[in-house]
């Protein structure tokens, strides 16, 4: 297939993502409908139907299923993808490390959604968070060009260092917003993702491989050390690819976007869609003088340590604000950042915030109030929910 | 060990003396006329094949949990589709799915039932010992009526198990498959016939081969062919298949002997001969009977 698409192009995240997938057109996709993640199948199921990719769709009974054939598919050797949200993602998390475990190289897009119960169908970050020791490589995404964008990434990155990767972004509030992006040419994309050659898969008839065998006392643990010792080098490659798209785009990649950190006394780091309005409040108060920025994490599983202790340096307050919650201690990318600041022996004003769980709206003002409060001195180590009513 | 026998399941696996299994494995897998691979529900036949680093496979397979190895399978099957097409490794691959009947009957039950509806191009085996086997036997939805284990155990006020088993067979027919059978390790040349069946038509096919298990039925090592054939002689397993939803007994005899020649071989039914519980035997029995006669009642449907 060589369709030639205009540089800009009008779509929601769902379908952005759904059309790097079909550029990439892999080997099998497994898929099963979940809000808010149907429109990427939906999308992708038309261009199966109308003869657009060649890619094997199994429509599978359950995200269980979706996640099992997946494991089976990559193993068989080949390039294999799905997508879900939210109780989907909880339902494969068997599965998920399993996957991990295996080495096999999965891509799947997350439209992140809030976990039941009480059920809510909208976007936050419960799902994903919830994923995080799966041995996944996750990465966050802010807006629709950016799940296009990671969608490429992940897929090259995933089969580079044999590890499965979720490219995320904020159910709704991305996959359902239509925004304008720029794509690749399908010959661009086809290029940099390259041709799928696993080292070791079933269907290598002549050679047979037995996986997932019983690993006991005396195996088991070098099998999961080896894969922590391999997110070094999943950081690094992360940072070449991103690097080498960024050149072939034009757009900045990076661990995570810095906005306005360089002298910035109070910064606010967070993941996803919530960056954009972010960036509009330090706009505008940095027409006031106040000295404020951003740091926006697009890798966060392995999570760099090192690299955003040297970009919140010259900061003295960071507030940290998360769409999930874990009941009984602090959310997640404020624990990592307190253990990494704590390594260093150094000390910050840090402040944990949680917001927009089940989709609550956020506005401008409130992120205002968070960099006034910090900027002020309102830091408390308890952690502060946004528009929460008493 | 003869070669042709274990070009698919070597020797120096870590299954029990007198399991069923790798004799089911080894005369299903023979029948094969093209390479195998092979998916696996976790449970006694994973464990004891696959201790890391050894491998009894010499045929590509796969573990991946306990519920869901016709998922797994479904994956490899569409991979091997358009992989094949692609030119990218050979186009004659046969696969297959092994789990226990809890792997089956039970947990697995979703994931068998999707990949049925999907009509995935895979002969799934059940190798039916009626319980948890390999995690010290607990009932499964396949073990019999009045049967005792760990979780249905006897006491003073308990025979055991007290519901009948699945019929799965039926499940299984109504996703509309071409072939289903139902076999016994006893009968290794009618196991083969099905086998062949089995990998020649186009589609899933489901085999639910019984399987004794040593150490939770309680019998000697050297039994398990015999308690088989019991089974079947005593109508406990019929011999039967589902080819394209008709019903045909392979196996049948004019004097059927009495189910107890078959209980009284086996630890796990050991209680039912006392007094107290002679009437959960007669409802075991009755149970044989009326299940051989719908069976039989089956057949003649057209």
């Amino acid at each position: 297939m060589t369709t030639n698409y205009k540089k800009r192009i009008a779509l929601n995240g769902g379908a952005a993502a759904a059309e790097a997938l079909k550029q990439i057109e892999p080997d099998v996709m497994a898929v099963y409908p979940i809000t808010p993640q149907t429109t990427i199948i939906e999308t992708f199921a038309k261009f199966k139907a109308d003869g657009e990719v060649a890619t094997e769709v199994i429509e599978v009974e359950s995200e269980h299923s979706a996640m099992s054939a997946c494991v089976g598919s990559s193993a068989a050797g080949a390039r294999t993808v799905t997508a879900t949200s939210s109780q989907g993602l909880a339902l494969m998390n068997e599965i998920l490390y399993i996957a991990s475990g295996m080495r096999l190289p999965i891509l799947m897009v997350v439209s992140a959604r809030a976990l039941s119960a009480p059920l809510n169908i909208h976007g936050d970050h419960s799902d994903v968070m919830g994923a995080r020791d799966t041995g996944w490589i996750q990465i966050f995404s802010e807006n629709a060009q950016e799940i296009y964008d990671n969608t490429i990434i992940g897929m090259k990155l995933a089969e580079k260092v044999k590890l499965p990767v979720m490219a995320i972004m904020d159910g709704f509030n991305t996959s359902h917003c239509v925004e304008n992006l720029e794509m690749l040419t399908t010959e661009q994309v086809k290029e940099f993702v390259g041709e799928f050659a696993p080292e070791k898969y079933l269907l290598d008839i002549a050679n047979p491989v037995s996986f997932g065998p019983v690993a006991l006392q005396n195996s088991y643990f070098e099998f999961k050390v080896q894969q922590e010792q391999v997110m070094d080098k999943v950081a690094r490659e992360y940072l070449k690819i991103a690097k080498e798209f960024e050149k072939l785009t034009g757009r900045k990649k990076d661990f995570f976007e810095t906005y306005q950190t360089e002298d910035a006394q109070e910064i606010i780091v967070l993941a996803g869609s919530t960056a954009g309005t972010t960036k509009d409040v330090i706009d505008r108060m940095r027409k006031h003088g106040k000295k404020v920025g951003l740091i926006k994490m697009s890798l966060f599983r392995p999570f760099p340590r090192k690299e955003l202790l040297v970009a919140l340096k010259n900061a003295k307050s960071v507030a940290v604000m998360e769409r999930a919650i874990s009941p009984g201690t602090y959310p997640p990318i404020y624990q990592d950042i307190m253990t990494g600041l704590f390594q260093a022996g150094e000390t910050k004003n840090m402040q944990s915030i949680i917001y927009s769980l089940g989709g609550r709206d956020i506005f401008a003002k409130d992120i205002e109030k968070i960099f006034d409060d910090l900027q002020t001195g309102k830091i408390t180590k308890e952690i502060k929910y946004i528009g929460v009513s008493n | 060990m003869n070669k042709e026998l274990t070009k698919n399941f070597a020797s120096g696996h870590s299954a029990c003396a007198g399991c069923a299994f790798p004799t089911i494995v080894r005369t299903i897998l023979g029948e094969s006329p093209d390479p195998v691979v092979i998916s696996n529900a976790t449970g006694c036949l994973e464990v004891t094949s696959t201790l890391y680093p050894f491998t009894a496979w010499k045929t590509p397979y796969i573990h991946s949990a306990f519920e869901n190895a016709s998922a797994t399978i479904s994956g490899v099957e569409r991979a091997h589709k358009i992989l094949s097409k692609k030119g990218k490794v050979p186009k004659k691959v046969k696969f297959v799915v092994f789990g226990g009947d809890g792997g089956t009957y039970d947990i697995g039950l979703q994931s068998l039932s999707g990949a049925l509806e999907r009509g995935h191009d895979f002969v799934y085996v059940v190798y039916d010992n009626g319980g948890y086997m390999n995690t010290g036997n607990q009932r499964s939805s396949a073990t019999p009526y009045g049967a005792a284990t760990e979780t249905t155990p006897v006491g003073k006020e308990s025979f055991g198990k007290v519901e009948m088993r699945k019929n799965l067979m039926e499940i299984v027919a109504a996703h509309h498959i071409k072939y289903a059978a139902q076999a016994n390790v006893a009968y290794l040349g009618d196991l083969k016939k099905k086998a062949k069946k089995a990998f020649e038509i186009e589609g899933p096919a489901f085999l639910s081969v019984f399987s004794p298990c040593t150490n939770n039925w309680k019998f000697p090592t050297s039994q398990y062919v015999a308690i088989s054939k019991l089974a079947t002689e005593t109508n406990f397993w019929p011999l039967f298949e589902i080819e394209n939803g008709k019903y045909k007994v392979n196996w049948a005899t004019e004097t059927p002997k009495d189910l107890e020649e078959f209980l009284k071989t086996q630890g796990r039914f050991k209680h039912l001969f006392s007094e107290k519980n002679a009437p959960v035997l007669a409802e075991m029995k009755k149970i044989v009977k009326d299940e051989w006669q719908r069976l039989v009642n089956k057949t003649e449907e057209v």
